[in-house]
């Protein structure tokens, strides 16, 4: 490696970090505006443009705010847990591309890409379950242990979704997975991008990756081990000052990384989603008259701006679902989620390989029969499950009477 | 290409200096004023009882197991989704029939873990909702 590649490798790092680092505060703040408007309230609008600076005037605070050492926790690992929460939410971004340039795009094209970033995703977990273990607390621990076993049920899902798409592609390489979505769509269809969630496989596995990231980054309606309500704040209950707000720091910059892994993957990445320049084709037109010059700079300034523009709106996109489902959806109980994981996402998304494994061997025709042999089976699993009864039985004493509602005419004529 | 690799020793050292000084500038700067209730673990007020080093239900622990053993199976899934696209035609009936008899192993283990319930996540309750009009003290149920 030469200098000159090292001096390129830098600025490569420097752009991922300065993005992850710098949309922070806008995620942060895009969170309480949008949730603030589902609840039909303002929410931060006083400090700079439409409160704006809010995220930032939080992060000063919480640095001079005073920080105290549980005096039963188990100081060090208490200390460094926080670190290791952030440290792969900073370094999982390494392998994205959001550009067709290799020289400023992605940081490592690594031949492992997708499996770094997996990797990665899994570190995580290290870090909130040893802020839960080590700060003695019962509700830390609780939440720690919660989490733990949540996010590597939803690693399992989340990777045999991923391995669709690496079948269609034939990569593990990032770069390598953009390019592949980047042909006529079914083969057949000019000017619109191959994305893989417009193939049957790309489609399941990308609901199946959907809900998995959901609940890898611990967001609403999978925020079990963070539930407010029965464990107070779950694993950084004994945080305080900006070790509390790194959790949260690392699991908002988790949620850019895993929806850029999102877009790559399943959304075609930095493509556009019709193969069409506009501006370009007016460039070409008008090549050699007086509006050329014009034209043609237009022409190589959109051609720079559209990967990264298409890139951080699907991110974006995906950002504002999550904050959807937060304000949309009640939290899961516990046996439901990991029932969730273990029972269907996990046989589904083994399913939904194994045809698309049919489809790459045999052609379509074998494929779209086994996807009709599936929702038949579903259909008749659902059919099968109606007329039984539920499998959980409320345990009541046996001298405690039922509850039997009273019309409203009744309680009225009591009172 | 090992020389790929070498950008991310760079982003590792970065991410580690951030990390390392969110955690340490929060330790700095601040106050620091303790006191035995402030330092006491948080209960909601109450005063601590007990440690939080208790036992805690075995299903986390064989979660943790299941996890080991699917997630190694499906690496190993991994080297197929790779070569499969590309390898000869008259190749991919062998590599599926080999693949499909791996991920059958995978389901019967799976029927297997399934079939025993240690996916179940609470035990299958043996109570039935008792009826209001017996006499009271007519059958109660152990816990």
């Amino acid at each position: 490696m030469t200098w000159a590649d090292a001096g390129w490798a830098f600025l490569r790092v420097v752009i991922v970090l300065a993005f992850l680092l710098g949309t922070l505060p806008f995620v942060i703040w895009g969170e309480r505006r949008v949730l603030a408007w589902f609840q039909d309230r303002i929410g931060p609008n006083r400090l700079g443009p439409f409160g704006l600076l809010q995220p930032i005037a939080d992060v000063v605070k919480l640095f001079f705010k005073e920080e105290f050492l549980p005096k039963a926790a188990d100081y060090r690992i208490w200390f460094i847990a926080p670190a290791l929460a952030l440290f792969p939410a900073v370094v999982a971004a390494a392998t994205i591309p959001w550009g067709p340039n290799r020289q400023l795009t992605p940081v490592a094209d690594i031949d492992v890409g997708i499996l770094y970033f997996l990797a990665m995703s899994s570190l995580a977990v290290y870090g909130v379950v040893l802020a839960g273990w080590s700060s003695n607390n019962k509700y830390s621990l609780l939440g720690g242990l919660r989490s733990s076993a949540q996010l590597i049920s939803y690693e399992l899902g989340m990777g045999l979704a991923l391995g669709a798409i690496i079948l269609s592609s034939g990569t593990l390489r990032m770069t390598g997975i953009v390019e592949a979505q980047d042909q006529p769509l079914w083969g057949i269809a000019p000017a619109i991008n191959h994305w893989f969630i417009f193939t049957p496989w790309g489609f399941i596995g990308a609901v199946i990756f959907w809900i998995c990231m959901v609940a890898e980054t611990n967001r609403a309606p999978f925020d079990l081990p963070e539930a407010e309500s029965e464990l107070i704040a779950g694993y950084h209950t004994e945080y305080s000052s900006m070790k509390f707000a790194v959790f949260f720091m690392s699991e908002y910059m988790a949620m850019v990384t895993i929806s850029a892994i999102l877009a790559t993957c399943f959304l075609g990445g930095y493509l556009p989603p019709l193969d069409i320049a506009p501006v370009a084709a007016l460039a070409e037109s008008t090549s050699g008259t007086a509006l050329g010059g014009i034209t043609s700079a237009l022409a190589t300034l959109t051609g720079w701006l559209s990967a990264p523009f298409w890139f951080i709106s699907k991110i974006v996109l995906s950002l504002f679902i999550f904050i959807w489902l937060r304000a949309t959806l009640p939290r899961l109980r516990y046996d439901q989620l990991m029932a969730l994981g273990w029972k269907a996402l996990f046989p589904l998304a083994l399913v939904n390989l194994m045809i698309a494994a049919v489809y790459f061997g045999f052609g379509w025709i074998p494929a779209l029969t086994g996807y009709g042999i599936l929702a038949l089976g579903y259909a008749l699993w659902v059919i099968n499950r109606r007329g039984k009864e539920p499998k959980r039985v409320v345990q009541m004493h046996s001298d405690a009477a039922p509850y039997q509602p009273q019309s409203h005419r009744e309680v009225e004529s009591v009172g | 290409m090992i020389s790929s690799y070498l950008p991310l020793l760079m982003i590792f050292a970065i991410g580690a200096v951030i990390a390392a000084v969110m955690v340490i500038g929060s330790w700095l700067f601040g106050p620091k004023r303790p006191s035995p209730a402030k330092s006491a673990p948080y209960e909601c007020g109450i005063t601590p009882v007990g440690s939080a080093r208790e036992r805690f239900p075995i299903h986390f622990y064989l979660i943790a197991m299941l996890f080991i053993v699917f997630d190694v199976e499906s690496i190993f899934l991994y080297p197929f989704f790779v070569i499969f696209k590309n390898s000869a035609p008259e190749a991919k009936l062998f590599i599926f029939i080999e693949v499909a008899v791996f991920v059958g192993l995978i389901a019967i283990g799976y029927l297997y873990v399934l079939k025993k319930g240690a996916l179940e996540w609470e035990d299958p309750v043996v109570n039935v909702p008792a009826k209001p009009a017996q006499p009271q003290n007519e059958t109660r149920l152990s816990a």
